[in-house]
């Protein structure tokens, strides 16, 4: 089954991995802008970072028959430097014309932090000064109930935005249906020890039905498994639900989000020439 | 999209790997009480007795719930604490 996923860090991973995604029946993928493992130390490193983005990986990713796409902002993480941050916000717009651009993200929250936040509302003043659609990073464990209710409250204030251009990520079993809810889109994160598994996924898919949910890998350089959407596949699969649902999730969902940008120029593998 | 299976055929797939992850807990909690030291006020481990516990309950919210007792409290008035207006 031909399959996207729409959160995957390729900058960390090997071609090895590009060629067995490919294998497993991956078409395209989105990678949003994440954190290095390191801080960058100024806004010319975010600028290298954006040029592999949108140039490097997608020439990496279409020797595999691979459809590249991206997202760009400063990561969460980063956002503690407040005025590193505003330098970067103010040079992504060189980038956002280029092909494959989706949007800005993954923004967010990590500690919910004061600086975290602020920055956050700069990045949506950003998307919305440029039309851009959004992807954002719900934090990890003890932090994600109050991070996400918290960046829903940001969300659902602006009466600017338009809910069904943005997907926010890394929800599970306790802020899934806040997100969805509010009119958002969610995306569900198969990890091996943290976020969800393949199993927990599929859960939340009976219990909240498909219409907005996405599942991704998140595969990155930490511990994570570029292959978990197959898994989720699987899964799906051995619980008795027929190709047309399963393909709903993982590859005409990610269409219908994406199509929403004007960076979203995808070249279905059933028509290729 | 609701479950194809039905409960009967769910718990003969999951049979094994839940007994197999009782297992797991139940070998992780004896390692601890074996080893020296003592981590029985540490709040972390009263939290785990806690998630045991609420795997009991009869609800079908239970996987939300454990998540719900993993996570800081949501403050409402976050926005007054951290001096953000918007
Ligand atoms: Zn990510």
């Amino acid at each position: 089954m031909y399959y996207i996923d729409p959160h995957i860090h390729m900058v960390s991973r090997t071609t090895d991995d590009y060629e067995t995604l490919a294998k497993m029946g991956c078409v395209a993928m989105s990678e949003p802008a994440f954190w290095a493992g390191y801080d960058r130390g100024s806004v010319e490193g975010f600028r290298d970072y954006f040029e592999q983005l949108t140039a490097f990986e997608p020439k990496r990713a279409s020797d595999y028959g691979i459809q590249h796409f991206t997202w760009l902002c400063i990561n969460a993480k980063e956002a503690e430097n407040v005025e590193l941050s505003r330098e970067v916000i103010a040079m992504i717009p060189e980038f956002l014309d280029r092909p494959g651009v989706l949007g800005i993200g993954e923004i967010g929250l990590n500690k919910n932090t004061r600086n975290e936040s602020i920055v956050f509302l700069e990045h949506l003043d950003l998307a919305m000064k440029t039309g851009e659609q959004i992807l954002i990073h719900t934090p990890h464990l003890e932090d994600k109930f109050q991070g996400t209710r918290m960046i829903l409250d940001m969300l659902t204030n602006d009466s600017r935005i338009d809910r069904s251009r943005v997907l926010v990520d890394h929800v599970e079993e306790h802020t899934v249906e806040l997100v969805l809810n509010e009119g958002f889109w969610a995306g569900m994160t198969l990890y091996p020890v943290s976020k969800c598994t393949p199993a927990r996924a599929v859960d939340m898919i009976e219990m909240y039905g498909a219409e907005r949910l996405l599942v991704n890998s998140a595969g990155d350089w930490g511990p994570s498994k570029p292959t978990a959407v197959p898994d989720f596949i699987l899964e799906m699969r051995r619980r008795g639900h027929t190709e047309q649902a399963i393909r709903r999730v993982v590859y005409d969902n990610p269409i219908k989000f994406f199509s929403q940008s004007r960076g979203f120029v995808f070249d279905p593998p059933e028509v290729r020439s | 999209m609701s479950t194809e299976l039905s409960s009967h055929e769910i718990l003969d797939r999951e049979f094994l790997p839940v007994r197999a992850k009782i297992l797991e807990i139940a070998a992780s909690l004896d390692r601890m009480q074996r080893a020296p030291d003592d981590v029985a006020g540490d709040p972390r481990l009263q939290q785990l007795h806690t998630a045991i516990n609420k795997l009991l309950a009869e609800d079908s919210d239970r996987a939300e719930q454990i998540q719900l007792l993993f996570s800081r409290p949501y403050q409402q008035q976050w926005r007054d604490a951290l001096d953000i207006t918007r």
